[in-house]
């Protein structure tokens, strides 16, 4: 897509302000943002439902403006919210969604039989909707969106409200389908849900892209968001101050931050006062913020240390999340 | 799994499949149709041809200018409840059309079905009306020589009923389904001229304008020109132009409602 605008009438700002991207066949793509971001327009748009102000738009190499019909033929949508049909059973949701799209009856209830048995519905088949708990509503979506092989699947906040077995369930699914060459666009506000399926993300906040590339790409390029945390045992703080100094030095390495004792920052019991140390006999914990590869720093800075006659007790890598990335690119939390 | 990728089904097969679903739905579930649907009617018949007649509250013959206006009643009410509630609710709540809009057809095409079957079901209802008249009445009005006429005007009044449903069920919000629908249907109900010939109404002279305004008058009065000509009526052609234009008026508005909510 291209360059696409969407305004709504009576609102003063765009929706989608001139949000270009393009995904290949067989990815999997994430539009990250918060609520409001344009994630939903943007998709609105590419499933034929919601008309674009100007820009052009395609899925599946078909115009999705000029021929909506034959894109409409080519991809499949997963709301957050179930859409089944209620008057009908699971079974029928499914057939009669193929036949809407064209699927001849054979084929359609030999799929229908083989999409229920794949996602754990065929016991239930003959049910209607209703009875269905959100995580087996949107197991039924799936496997209707799949009735009519479409080459994009799109799904919206797909573990919104999914217990944790569920989430897993759904994404061995998608990865399933990602391998068969499907591709599958996703709008979502969770992080862990991003990094974990998207080959890409596209992070939006105010109807703009802000940023596109791989989830890897994105955390590597929080400036200081990577970070490496050293322990040791220092008996004299002089040498301590030392240490700070030596490690501040390397190169890659942003800043330096002295932290507290380990309990106090992993929070078991109620934070300790900061106790002074007794001279001679102490713990000395350091975070650097590293612009580059944390691992590869992880041999200077024990050299360095040994210079100083001391030995590392505990190493522990800090690699940002989507999250950091979020509020890098925008100043604020994501939720 | 995988389809021709140019593979894109024939509007009218992707029309007919929809078609299909909801010909399966009411199939479902015929008994809870009919009683929906025949209720009212009934229950008007009953009351006022058979109960009112029977205690000489009306005068004879008031059945025979009944039963044509109630035909009328049940051809447009019948199709306008069939589109217009569920249309409501499926995009305001249950967005159950939503796998419809998205199916390959051109969203014109999805109204279009919404107005066809609703017509259908409405031109089950209104036959199923004759044989309770003939049971309720003992005899109903009937002349074979007017059914060219008869059937246009049924036709007519039935897609009318879902012209005016498209319309009010693209408009209104579901929040609001319930004062709206009291507040049009009603009078709907009583101002097009089912219970009373319109020309008889010629004393009471700011209500006979009110009636004019109601499409579903010429309904009435086509079909007693057809069933029925003793009664005094508005002449057939005048029904059938008014109600020709109102239906490409009422349809254009109630196809645009339609893209409005299918298509932001």
């Amino acid at each position: 897509m291209v360059d696409l605008v969407k305004r709504y009438p009576k609102s003063p700002v765009n929706a989608v302000d001139g949000v270009s991207f393009e995904v290949q066949p067989g990815e999997v793509f994430g539009l990250l943002g918060p609520n409001g971001a344009g994630k939903t327009t943007t998709v609105g748009v590419l499933t034929t439902r919601v008309l674009p102000t100007s820009g052009t738009a395609s899925v599946a190499g078909v115009d999705v403006v000029r021929d909506a019909v034959r894109a409409r033929s080519r991809l499949a949508v997963i709301p957050q919210r179930s859409n089944l049909d209620r008057a009908i059973s699971i079974r029928n949701n499914l057939v009669f969604h193929a036949a809407y799209h064209g699927v001849p009856a054979k084929e359609r209830s030999r799929r229908a039989d083989e999409l229920l048995g794949q996602f754990g519905l065929l016991e239930r088949a003959n049910v209607k909707p209703d009875m269905f708990s959100g995580g087996q509503a949107q197991r039924v979506m799936v496997a209707r969106a799949l009735m009519h092989a479409p080459q994009v699947l799109f799904l919206d906040e797909p573990s919104t409200g999914l217990d944790p077995a569920a989430r897993l369930f759904l994404w061995d699914r998608l990865r399933e389908l990602r391998d068969r060459g499907v591709t599958l666009v996703l709008t979502t506000h969770d992080m862990d849900e991003a990094a974990e399926l998207a080959d890409r993300v596209g992070i939006m906040d105010h109807g703009k892209l802000l940023a596109l590339d791989t989830p890897e790409a994105l955390m590597r390029s929080v400036p200081g968001g990577t970070t490496l945390e050293l322990t040791m045992r220092v008996d004299d703080p002089q040498v301590a101050e030392r240490a700070v100094a030596a490690l501040g030095a390397l190169s890659q390495v942003e800043r330096v931050e002295r932290l507290g004792p380990v309990e106090a920052s992993l929070g078991l019991g109620p934070p300790a006062p900061p106790q002074p140390t007794p001279q001679g006999a102490g713990e000395l914990r350091v975070r650097l913020y590293v612009s580059g590869d944390a691992p590869l720093l992880v041999a200077p800075a024990a050299t360095a240390l040994t210079a100083l006659g001391l030995a590392l007790n505990d190493v522990k890598l800090g690699i940002p999340t989507l999250e950091d990335v979020f509020i890098d690119l925008t100043g604020r939390a994501l939720r | 799994m995988s389809a021709a990728p140019d593979a894109v089904p024939s509007q009218g097969r992707v029309f007919l499949a929809v078609l299909q679903r909801d010909a399966y739905v009411t199939w479902g579930e015929f008994h809870v149709f009919l009683a929906q649907v025949i209720l009212q009617p009934f229950f008007l018949l009953f009351v006022f041809g058979k109960v009112l007649g029977s205690l000489g509250y009306t005068r004879p013959g008031y059945s025979a200018l009944l039963f044509p206006g109630l035909l009328a009643l049940t051809a447009v009410i019948t199709s306008m409840q069939t589109l217009a509630f569920p249309l409501v609710i499926e995009f305001g709540w249950t967005k159950e059309i939503e796998d419809r809009l998205l199916a390959p057809m051109s969203t014109g095409l999805v109204a279009a079905e919404k107005v066809l079957f609703a017509a259908l079901r409405s031109l089950i209802a209104t036959a199923v009306m004759i044989p309770i008249g003939i049971l309720v009445l003992g005899s109903i009005p009937w002349r074979w020589s007017s059914m060219p006429l008869f059937l246009a005007i049924v036709l007519l009044g039935s897609i009318l009923g879902a012209a005016l449903g498209l319309v009010l069920g693209t408009l209104v919000k579901p929040n609001r389904i319930n004062i709206v629908f009291s507040l049009v249907f009603t009078p709907l109900l009583f101002t097009g001229c089912s219970q009373y010939p319109w020309p008889s109404l010629a004393r009471l002279r700011w209500f006979q304008v009110i009636t004019a305004a109601n499409p579903m008058t010429y309904v009435s009065e086509g079909m007693r020109a057809a069933l029925n000509p003793a009664v005094p009526h508005i002449r057939p052609w005048i029904c059938l132009l008014v109600l020709t234009v109102s239906l490409v008026i009422l349809c254009a508005i109630g196809v645009r409602g339609f893209y409005r909510r299918a298509i932001d």
